[in-house]
C-alpha cells in the first residue's frame, strides 16, 4: 500500500487538475532485463513458449527494425527515445489462471475497482469459473479481455462465445491453440517492416487480443479489452488481430487508462483487422493514458499502427476513436478497401490540452470498385496543445465509382495552442468522387454567453459546447463508451478556460 | 555530400556568369544552396507530387540573342516590356524600366535561397526588371511579355523581376509566358513583390509555354497593412509546369486573393503550390483553384495557410476543385492548414471528380448531344474561375487563352465519353 499512498501524493503534488486514474498497483513483476537485443526477443518468445516460426518471424522483424530510422515527419516533438533504457517484458506473477476470487491478487481487484471498468463482477474479470454466465437484464453483455501490463490476466465469457465458435483470447494463447490462424493472418495487414514502430512491435510484442468470428456469425456481445500500462518503464507492445470471416459481424471496444508516471513511456501497438465477404467490424477506442503534467512531463508516447484490410466484397470496417490522453499520439487507423463495394469509416475526436501533441488521422485506400469511405475528424486544442489531422485518400484507377467524403473540424481554446490539417488526396480514377472540407474556429462568444446566462459555469458551458462539436463522432460509439467519453472530454479540458 | 549533384549542369553554367556587386550576396546564397542540396527530389515533401528529374536530366544550351522574332501576343494596354529568350528587348518595349541594379535593397529580400526554385534563379539570373510605382500613383495596366525564339535550341533562362509599390500605389500586371512547340527549354522566373501600405496590385499570369517546355515559376509577395494583392494564374502550357506563390500578410487589414485555373492536357504535368502566411491580425485571404485534366495527365494542387499567433481575427478560405475528363488522368491535392491563433475563421475544401452525371442528364434530356453537353459543362466550370478577374482587358486575355486551350484539346483528343 505504500506505493499507492506515495503515488497518490505524487499525483496531488504534480498534477494541477489531477489525473483521475493516476495510481500504481503494487504487484510483483517478473522482468526481463532492460534493453533491446536479440536475446530479449528470444527471451520473450521462450517465455511465451512460442513455436519456432514465430521466433523466426520476430527475429526477422528485429533485424529489419535495426536498419530503419525513427520517423520525423509527424508534427510532434519529443526527446530522443533510448530504446535500450526500457523493459520489454513484464508480467504479473501468475503461474496458473485463478480458479476463485481468493486466488486473485487483491491489489489487482482494487485496481479494477478504481478504474471503474464496467465489469459487473470482479469474479468475471478474474476468470473465476461459473461467474457471469447470465448477463444482467436490459444490458448488452460485454466480454472483457483485460490486459494488465503485458499479459492478459483473464478472459471472460469465453464459454459463451465458444458456443458460436467465436475465438476471443489473448494472442499468446491463440499462438498455442490456433497456430494455423495466427500464422496465416499475423502480419498480413501490417507487415513486420511496415514502419519503424510496427517493426519494433513485431519483434517484441508481448500480448494482445485475438478474435476470430466464424462464417455467418454475429457476435452476440461487444468484445472489450482494457489496456493498462502498469509497471515502471515497461513499454507496451500490444498486438491485436481480429478476423471476421464471411458474413460475420463484431463490435470491439478498446479503452485505456494508465497510472501516474515521471518517465515517458512508449506504447507501440499494432492492430490488424481482416474482413472477408460481407463481414463487418466496428472498432471503438477510448484512449485516456496519462498525458503528462501541465508541463508535459511524464506522459505516454502512443505510437500505434492500426489497419484494416477489407478483402471481401461488401465488407465494412468502422474505426471510432476518442483520444484524450497521452503526451503524444501518433496514430492513423487505416482501411484498405480491396473488396468491391467495401466501406471504410473513420470517426475521431482528439483532444490536446497543456503540452499534449496529437498527430492523427486515417488512410483510405480505394482499390475495389464502388468502394466508399467517410472520414469525420474533430480536433480540439487547448492550453499549449498541438493537434494535427493527417490523412490520405487514395483512389486507384480500378476503383470505378468510388466515393469519399471527408470532414475535419478543429476547435481552438486559448491562444497558445495549434490546430493543423494536412490532408492528401490522390485520385487516379475519373469516375470516383472525392470531397474534402475542413474548418477551424473557436468557441463562439454568443454560445458561451447563452449558456452562462442560463446558469452554467464557464467550464460546464465549454464542456457542453465541446460535446456538441463532437456529437457526430460520439454517437458512433457504443452506449457504454459514449457516456464515458463525454465525461472524459470534460475532464480533459479542465483548467483550459478561465 | 552527394556523389553527384543533380544540379551539376546548372552549377557549371552559374560558374560562367559574371556577377555585379549589387547582386553578389543573392547570387552567392543561391549558388551555395544549389551546390549543397541540388534540386529537390520527390523525397522532399514540397515536391512529393512533382518530379523535377526531367529538368535535372535535360541539357540546356548557352543563351544568346536570336535574330528571328516570334509573333508577340496582342497588345492589351499601353505599356509593355518584352523579354525574348529571357533577355529584355528595349526595342520591343515601350516603357523604360529601371535597371535591376536599382532594386539592390529589395533583391533577394523576399525570395530566399531556402526555396529551391528561388535558389536556382538566384544562382543563374541574368536579366529581369525593376518596376517601382511611387506612393499614390496608379501605373495602370503594364504587360510583361516573355517569348521564346527557339533559334538557339533548348535553353534555360531565369529572369528575376522585382516590383515595389509605394504607399497607396496601384498596378495591374499582365504577365504572359508564350513559347514554341516541340522545344524543351526551361523558363524559371522569380518575382519579388513588395506592397506598401494601402497599395493594390492585380497580377494576372498566363502561362502558355510550348508543350515540351519546363516552366518553374515562383512569386514572393510581402503585403503591408491595408494593401491588397490579387493573383490569378492560368497554368496551361509546358510539359512540366509548377507555379509557386508565396505571400505574407504583414500588416493589419491586408488582403490576399489567389485564384487560378490549370488546364492539363495529354502528356502534361501541372502543379500549383501556394504558401500563404497570415502574420498580422485582421487579414483576409481567398483562394480558388480549378483544374481540368484530359488525356494522360497529372494535376497537383498544394495549398498551405499558416496563421501565426499574432494573426488574430484571420479570415481564410481556400477551395480547389478538379475535373477529371479521362481515365488516365490523375489529380493530387494537398490543402493544408497550420493554425496557431485561436480567434480565426479558416476553412478549406477540395473536390475531385468527373462531370456531374445529373447535370449531363439535364442537358441531354433537353436535346443537347452528349459531346456538346460535356463541352458546355467544362466551359462553365472554367468560366466560373475566370469571371472573378476584375480587369476587363486581363479577363478577355484569359478567356481567349482558356478557349484556345479547350478548342485545341477537343480537336486533338476527343473526350472518351462516359456519362
Amino acid at each position: 500500500m505504500v506505493a499507492v499512498t506515495e503515488t497518490i501524493e505524487a499525483v496531488q503534488s504534480v498534477a494541477e487538475g489531477g489525473y483521475k486514474w493516476g495510481f500504481e498497483t503494487d504487484i510483483e513483476m517478473e522482468f526481463a532485463p532492460k534493453g533491446l537485443n536479440e536475446d530479449i526477443v528470444r527471451f520473450i518468445s521462450a517465455k511465451k513458449n512460442e513455436p519456432a516460426w514465430l521466433l523466426e518471424w520476430r527475429l526477422k522483424a528485429f533485424a529489419h527494425w535495426k536498419t530503419m530510422v525513427e520517423p520525423e515527419w509527424p508534427a510532434v516533438n519529443y526527446p530522443k527515445i533510448d530504446y535500450q533504457d526500457a523493459y520489454y517484458y513484464a508480467a504479473p506473477k501468475y503461474k496458473v489462471a485463478p480458479k476463485s476470487l481468493d486466488e486473485v491478487d487483491p491489489e489487482l481487484l482494487r485496481t479494477y475497482a478504481k478504474l471503474g471498468i464496467p465489469l459487473r463482477e470482479q469474479a468475471i474479470l478474474a476468470g473465476v469459473e461459473g461467474a457471469g454466465d447470465s448477463p444482467a437484464e436490459g444490458r448488452m453483455p460485454i466480454a472483457v479481455d483485460a490486459v494488465f501490463d503485458s499479459v492478459s490476466v483473464s478472459t471472460s465469457y469465453k464459454e459463451r462465445l465458444a458456443k458460436d465458435g467465436i475465438i476471443f483470447c489473448p494472442i499468446s494463447e491463440a499462438v498455442q491453440e490456433h497456430p494455423e490462424l495466427v500464422r496465416q493472418y499475423l502480419g498480413s495487414v501490417v507487415p513486420p517492416g511496415d514502419n519503424y514502430f510496427a517493426a519494433l512491435n513485431s519483434a517484441v510484442f508481448t500480448d494482445g487480443s485475438f478474435v476470430y468470428i466464424p462464417k455467418g456469425v454475429k457476435c452476440p456481445m461487444e468484445l472489450s479489452t482494457y489496456f493498462r500500462i502498469n509497471a515502471k518503464s515497461t513499454g507496451q507492445f500490444e498486438r491485436t488481430l481480429i478476423i471476421a470471416d464471411a458474413g460475420s459481424k463484431v463490435s470491439y471496444l478498446e479503452g485505456c487508462t494508465a497510472p501516474m508516471r515521471d518517465e515517458n513511456q512508449l506504447h507501440a501497438a499494432v492492430v490488424e483487422l481482416v474482413l472477408m465477404d460481407d463481414a463487418t467490424i466496428k472498432y471503438s477506442t477510448v484512449q485516456n493514458w496519462y498525458p503528462g503534467d501541465a508541463e508535459g512531463r511524464g506522459g505516454i508516447y502512443n505510437f500505434v499502427t492500426k489497419r484494416a484490410a477489407c478483402r471481401g466484397a461488401r465488407s465494412k470496417v468502422s474505426w471510432t476513436q476518442v483520444e484524450t490522453g497521452s503526451a503524444i499520439t501518433w496514430k492513423y487507423p487505416s482501411c484498405i478497401l480491396l473488396g468491391d463495394d467495401s466501406v471504410g469509416e473513420f470517426y475521431s475526436v482528439a483532444i490536446t490540452n497543456n503540452r499534449q501533441q496529437a498527430d492523427t488521422g486515417t488512410k483510405m485506400w480505394h482499390i475495389g470498385a464502388r468502394t466508399k469511405s467517410t472520414i469525420v475528424s474533430k480536433g480540439i486544442s487547448a492550453g499549449r496543445g498541438q493537434n494535427t489531422y493527417r490523412g490520405l485518400v487514395k483512389i486507384s484507377p480500378k476503383a470505378v465509382g468510388a466515393r469519399n467524403f471527408t470532414q475535419c473540424d478543429s476547435l481552438l481554446i486559448g491562444d497558445e495552442c495549434g490546430a493543423h490539417t494536412v490532408p492528401y488526396i490522390e485520385n487516379r480514377c475519373m469516375t470516383a468522387k472525392v470531397e474534402h472540407e475542413a474548418t477551424t474556429s473557436r468557441i463562439a462568444e454568443d454560445q458561451l454567453f447563452y449558456c452562462r446566462q442560463r446558469g452554467l459555469t464557464q467550464e460546464e458551458a465549454v464542456g457542453l459546447i465541446v460535446n456538441g462539436f463532437c456529437r457526430e463522432v460520439l454517437k458512433e460509439l457504443p452506449m457504454e463508451f459514449a457516456v464515458e467519453a463525454q465525461k472524459l472530454l470534460a475532464i480533459s479540458l479542465e483548467g483550459s478556460v478561465g | 555530400m552527394n556523389a553527384i549533384n543533380n544540379a551539376a549542369g546548372f552549377l557549371a553554367r552559374a560558374d560562367t556568369l559574371s556577377t555585379p556587386v549589387w547582386a553578389a550576396s543573392t547570387r552567392a546564397a543561391g549558388r551555395a544552396a544549389l551546390a549543397t542540396y541540388g534540386l529537390p527530389t520527390r523525397r522532399a515533401e514540397a515536391f512529393k507530387y512533382t518530379d523535377l528529374a526531367p529538368v535535372t536530366q535535360a541539357a540546356f544550351g548557352a543563351e544568346g540573342q536570336a535574330l528571328a522574332l516570334p509573333a508577340l501576343p496582342a497588345m492589351r494596354g499601353h505599356a509593355r516590356l518584352v523579354f525574348v529568350d529571357g533577355v529584355l528587348r528595349g526595342d520591343l518595349s515601350n516603357l523604360p524600366p529601371r535597371p535591376l541594379s536599382d532594386a539592390a535593397g529589395l533583391l533577394g529580400s523576399l525570395a530566399h535561397a531556402t526555396q529551391p526554385l528561388a535558389a536556382m534563379n538566384a544562382a543563374l539570373f541574368e536579366d529581369g526588371l525593376f518596376l517601382d510605382v511611387p506612393a499614390g500613383e496608379d501605373a495602370g495596366l503594364i504587360e510583361l511579355v516573355s517569348v521564346v525564339t527557339g533559334a538557339m535550341g533548348p535553353i534555360a533562362f531565369h529572369p528575376r523581376h522585382v516590383l515595389r509599390l509605394g504607399q497607396g500605389a496601384r498596378l495591374t500586371l499582365l504577365d504572359t509566358s508564350d513559347g514554341v512547340a516541340g522545344l524543351g527549354y526551361l523558363h524559371n522566373p522569380v518575382f519579388e513583390i513588395s506592397l506598401g501600405e494601402g497599395a493594390e496590385m492585380a497580377h494576372v499570369r498566363i502561362q502558355r509555354e510550348g508543350r515540351a517546355a519546363f516552366h518553374l515559376s515562383s512569386v514572393h509577395t510581402a503585403i503591408a497593412a491595408r494593401a491588397t494583392y490579387d493573383n490569378f494564374t492560368l497554368n496551361a502550357g509546358g510539359r512540366l509546369a509548377r507555379n509557386e506563390i508565396h505571400a505574407s500578410l504583414d500588416g493589419p487589414h491586408a488582403m490576399c486573393h489567389m485564384n487560378g485555373a490549370q488546364l492539363v492536357g495529354d502528356g502534361q504535368h501541372a502543379d500549383t503550390t501556394t504558401d500563404l502566411h497570415h502574420a498580422a491580425p485582421d487579414c483576409g485571404s481567398r483562394q480558388t483553384y480549378k483544374t481540368v485534366l484530359a488525356g494522360r495527365s497529372r494535376g497537383v494542387f498544394q495549398g498551405k495557410i499558416l496563421v501565426s499567433r499574432a494573426a488574430q481575427r484571420t479570415d481564410g478560405y481556400q477551395m480547389n476543385q478538379a475535373l477529371l475528363l479521362s481515365e488516365t488522368s490523375e489529380m493530387d491535392s494537398k490543402p493544408q492548414l497550420e493554425i496557431y491563433a485561436d480567434d480565426v475563421k479558416c476553412s478549406h475544401g477540395a473536390t475531385v471528380g468527373a462531370l456531374d452525371a445529373a447535370q449531363l442528364f439535364y442537358l441531354r434530356s433537353r436535346g443537347i448531344p452528349q459531346e456538346q453537353a460535356r463541352s458546355m459543362l467544362v466551359e462553365a466550370f472554367l468560366t466560373e474561375a475566370v469571371d472573378g478577374v476584375g480587369d476587363d482587358a486581363c479577363r478577355t486575355a484569359l478567356s481567349e487563352a482558356v478557349a484556345g486551350w479547350w478548342v485545341g484539346e477537343r480537336s486533338t483528343a476527343p473526350l472518351a465519353g462516359r456519362a
